[in-house]
């Protein structure tokens, strides 16, 4: 490039209005990580396949390794230090990432959990096919997905108001309803 | 930092046409899911860019005068998947597009991409050529109209001269009145995954449900281009909605496609797949309908 390009970019970013002044060959994960030290915003295969760049534009998620960081001008742009409270408070959905051991190296963790966080802000009650479906852009290499799906179901119950459907979620994932202790009808003490 | 020789933001539809005019080398980006991927790989890598992805009034679905389906060509898969318009008229594009890579690829990814790329493997482009989708395309003198089929040349290359861009896709009422269509991809992952096949079936049933009054299939990945199937098409349209006309709609298939040999399957097997998949879409297509194989 014979001419360095730049273009003034408005957003704003974690609910603060905010200009910057970018190369426009950068890429949006190249603007947040660099200019803004946004580092939860990973760069993982820069081509859109992993998820761990993930961030949300205009509530919705989006891949930012994919995205020029000039198409920010004029969008509402969230990245998982977003979610935190006034104090650096954990949100809801990534105390869950906690409790259920859902992160191992962590490389993942903030783009699945801002994933999480458009799922569950749309309030609905979606069935574990479709969970699987609407986490499906991102990829782990240590946990497996169990764990980061339970995470998701049980904020997901717990922000519907079921509190004890979302204790009852097992270790495959699903709504454990069997009041029975494992092998009754082997205890002489279980009535059949 | 995409290695990118120089960025052309188009402030408009006339604007684009002629910075594209201007800079005869230029590749349009819309959403980028594809060029940038290219970019990065070095495919693309070095070249001027026309990015069209800002000019918001080409996104929406809306029902025009002459009651098309109209879909802005920057429309997100994701937006055409939630659409109500979509939902109620053309339901099987909206379940197509659905299947496009992973969630926020589907927030990016647009549909005017999606077939000016001119890819055979492209999820929309069965669905569009099974509905016999109009290609709205604006130059430097004004809009012109293509048939969608007319609108693909050959693997990579579409009808767009210097200046052009794609602004909509219509779907005529004609095409979607009273139709259920039912699309299956084939791939070896959910997500994340390239079509290996994929077939879209759509069907217009006679007042009593009990004949084919229309039946329409398309197919991605089974030739260099997405194609019709027109012996199939011939062979069950006026037939009776019974099992034993649908075996034979999937072999008829066979007359009409050209799979290739490729790593992603062979096309012995891709054969095999077209039949199956024929049948199975248009029995799905027939429950939509509200229509029972007898």
């Amino acid at each position: 490039m014979s001419e360095r390009q730049y273009k003034t970019v408005h957003f704003t970013l974690n609910g603060k209005p905010t200009e910057r002044n970018v190369d426009v060959r950068a890429s949006l994960t190249d603007m947040l990580r660099n200019d803004y030290r946004m580092t939860s915003v990973k760069k993982g295969c820069e081509v859109g396949e992993c998820g761990a760049c993930t961030v949300i534009i205009n509530g919705e998620a989006f891949d930012s390794c994919i995205y020029l960081a000039v198409w920010a001008e004029g969008k509402e742009i969230t990245t998982l230090e977003g979610l935190l409270g006034p104090n650096g408070e954990l949100s809801d959905i990534q105390e869950a990432f906690v409790e259920e051991t859902a992160i191992q190296c962590g490389f993942c963790s903030p783009g699945f959990i801002l994933s999480a966080w458009e799922i569950l802000n749309t309030g609905k009650e979606y069935t574990d096919d479709e969970l699987r479906k609407l986490l499906s852009g991102h990829l782990c290499r240590c946990t497996g997905y169990e764990n980061i799906f339970r995470a998701v179901k049980k904020t997901m119950l717990r922000r519907l108001g079921k509190y004890e459907e979302a204790e009852k979620v097992n270790d495959a994932g699903i709504v454990d309803t069997d009041e029975r202790k494992p092998f009754a009808s082997l205890d002489p003490t279980v009535q059949a | 930092m995409y290695d990118i020789k120089a960025l052309y933001e188009a402030e408009s539809v006339q604007d684009a046409c002629r910075l594209l005019t201007e800079h005869p080398e230029a590749q349009v980006i819309a959403g980028g899911s594809d060029v940038l991927v290219q970019v990065r790989e070095g495919k693309r890598a070095g070249k001027e860019l026309v990015s069209i992805y800002m000019l918001d009034e080409l996104r929406g679905i809306s029902i025009d005068k002459d009651e098309n389906v109209r879909i802005g060509s920057l429309t997100s898969f994701s937006n055409i998947t939630k659409n109500p318009i979509i939902q109620e008229k053309i339901g099987v594009l909206g379940e197509a597009v659905n299947m496009i890579g992973g969630p926020q690829v589907r927030a990016i990814g647009t549909i005017g991409g999606n077939t000016c790329n001119g890819v055979t493997s492209a999820d929309s482009a069965s669905t569009l050529h099974a509905w016999e989708a109009i290609i709205e395309i604006t130059g430097p003198d004004g809009v012109r109209y293509d048939k969608i089929k007319d609108f693909y040349i050959k693997a990579g290359t579409v009808d767009l001269n210097l200046g052009e861009i794609q602004t909509a896709i219509l779907i005529p009422k004609e095409s979607y009145e009273n139709c259920f269509g039912h699309y299956i991809k084939y791939g070896k992952r959910n997500a994340l995954e390239i079509a290996n096949i994929g077939c879209s079936v759509n069907v217009r049933l006679s007042k009593d449900k009990k004949t084919f009054d229309r039946v329409r299939i398309a197919y991605g990945v089974a030739g260099p281009v997405p194609m019709r199937a027109p012996s199939a098409e011939a062979f069950i349209n006026g037939k009776a909605v019974t099992e034993e006309n649908i075996e034979q709609f999937g072999k008829e298939v066979l007359n009409d496609i050209n799979p290739r040999e490729s790593w992603r399957g062979g096309k012995k097997f891709r054969e095999h797949m077209a039949v199956v998949m024929a049948q199975r879409a248009l029995r799905e297509s027939i429950r939509k309908a509200g229509g029972e194989v007898r």
